[in-house]
């Protein structure tokens, strides 16, 4: 109760210095939003359907940039992590290719996809792929040799069986380490790709900034937070169910 | 009953051992054995004697590099094993944990079931099928891990020093649990244990090895009729012979 009491004495307090801010210099208003603006910035947007949109498609870049992304890793992770061959053939090109970042492919994305939903999902995707690959690896790598051992002792000798019986059930919640921590590298790359043209949330407040629509601008950042946190939530529920066998 | 006394396996000179730092370290050597149809043998011998590394070799996960191995032509000597630590997988439930050599047999998910339910009845679990490993004490664990080494219905059942991390009421508990469901499946039964007591008080005949590489050095059958009391001097005797075999190089 006392927690819950500071947390929010802590919110209202923010929020006041933020609303009171820019009155200390003139002319300020035009580059801080303050609080008291932002629901009728909403309504706005909001009535004129534009939000509804720009999240509609925001959130399909996202969920599908994350849905392509967490299968390629958890696919690519899995497999170096099992079969060492293709983990030494692979050592180069993932140390090449690791420390780029999904911005970087912008530019690619753009030629080999165009302006598109494709480019934004792409970007996303590449993000998404080295947390979920490296995450998928580790565990999969770090899986108890004795539990193996059994799934051979009864007669699931194969490499396949071995992965299905043992290694991926076993490895899942590592895997899923990685995925939440995607979840919100995913956002960061949302608004990235969407910052170069394509439509939704980046693309609409790389507009309000442009028009000096400030307050637009933090209604998106805000919004942006809560899909996050619902999203979190979502996930976090998620691995509850999936992982009720962890103490 | 036909075939009772016929030779479920026979072990012929059996060798085993690995390559390190260039050099060639045996760990079994010349090992002969024949397994009786619903025999229960004790395997006695000091860490790193290979009785472990036998196993292994019968349920096939470690390979001879020589000797032979002939299974009773008459049946294909389904195996399973039992390991020192219970081994669970900790995402299944028991009953699925139970269930898991039963995912190699073509068997409808509602046979899997009924064996799985039948085996855990056997270590009296029952009651405990919807629960997770965590869940569990160790004893029950490891009494889990017996329920899935029988629902495989196996004809030799492999044991490797099963009961060796649990605390001594629950290890005595587990002993007698064990000889009562011998007596009523009749499993043959390959017991490795580093306990004279308890291999004296579980088998009909006990195998000493000893040696670096390890070789049998005595095969002691125990002539006391069942159910035997621990206190029993004429076991208490035995376990004093079986000692010196063993200590004697």
């Amino acid at each position: 109760m006392k927690q819950r009491l500071a947390a929010l004495l802590g919110l209202a307090l923010f929020l006041g210095a933020w609303e009171l801010a820019p009155l200390l210099t003139p002319g300020a208003h035009a580059l801080l939003p303050v609080p008291s603006q932002l629901p009728g910035a909403f309504w706005r947007e909001f009535q004129n359907g534009v939000w509804l949109a720009c999240v509609g498609a925001s959130l399909s870049h996202y969920l599908i940039g994350l849905g392509v992304g967490v299968a390629l890793g958890v696919a690519a992770g899995v497999a170096t992590g099992v079969l060492p061959p293709l983990e030494w053939m692979t050592a180069w090109i993932t140390r090449i290719l690791r420390p780029i970042p999904g911005l970087a492919w912008i530019p690619f994305a753009i030629l080999w996809f165009g302006v598109e939903e494709k480019a934004a999902v792409f970007i996303i995707a590449i993000g998404v792929f080295w947390i979920v690959y490296f995450s998928a690896h580790g565990a999969i790598r770090n899986v108890d040799r004795d539990l193996i051992e059994v799934a051979a002792a009864f007669g699931f000798r194969t490499s396949w069986e071995k992965l299905v019986k043992v290694q991926f059930p076993a490895s899942l919640p590592g895997i899923l380490v990685g995925v939440r921590t995607s979840l919100g590298q995913a956002w960061m790359a949302v608004v990235a790709a969407e910052l170069f043209g394509v439509a939704g949330l980046g693309q609409r407040m790389n507009q309000a900034s442009s028009l000096l629509a400030t307050d637009i601008v933090v209604v998106y950042m805000l919004t942006m937070a809560a899909l996050y946190g619902l999203i979190d939530m979502a996930f976090i529920f998620a691995q509850s169910r999936l992982l009720t066998w962890k103490a | 009953m036909e075939g009772v006394m016929a030779p479920l396996i026979e072990i012929e000179g059996l060798a085993l051992g690995y390559e390190h730092d260039g050099a060639h370290v045996a760990v079994l050597e010349r090992l002969d054995l024949t397994i009786t149809r619903g025999e229960f043998i004790a395997i006695l011998g000091a860490s790193g004697v290979g009785k472990s590394t036998l196993l292994r070799v019968l349920i096939g996960l470690a390979a001879p590099s020589a000797g032979a191995l002939r299974f009773d032509a008459r049946s294909d000597c389904a195996m399973a094993l039992v390991f020192q630590d219970a081994r669970l997988l900790p995402w299944r439930r028991v009953e699925a944990n139970v269930a898991l050599g039963l995912e190699k047999m073509k068997l409808s998910k509602a046979e899997r079931h009924i064996r799985a339910l039948d085996a855990l009845r056997g270590v009296g679990l029952e009651n405990y099928a919807e629960r997770f490993p965590h869940q569990l004490s160790g004893g029950q664990r490891q009494r889990v891990a017996l329920a899935r080494a029988l629902a495989v219905q196996p004809d030799l059942l492999l044991m490797d020093e099963p009961f060796s991390a649990l605390d001594a009421p629950t290890r005595q508990r587990l002993q007698d649990d064990l000889l009562e469901l011998w007596r009523e499946t009749g499993k043959t039964v390959l017991f490795v244990t580093h306990d004279i007591d308890e291999a004296v008080y579980l088998a009909d005949r006990v195998i000493a090895l000893g040696g670096q590489p390890g070789e049998v050095r005595a095969s002691i059958t125990i002539d006391v009729a069942r159910p035997r009391r621990r206190a029993d001097q004429r076991l208490r005797d035995i376990a004093s012979l079986v000692e010196t075999k063993l200590r004697s190089e």
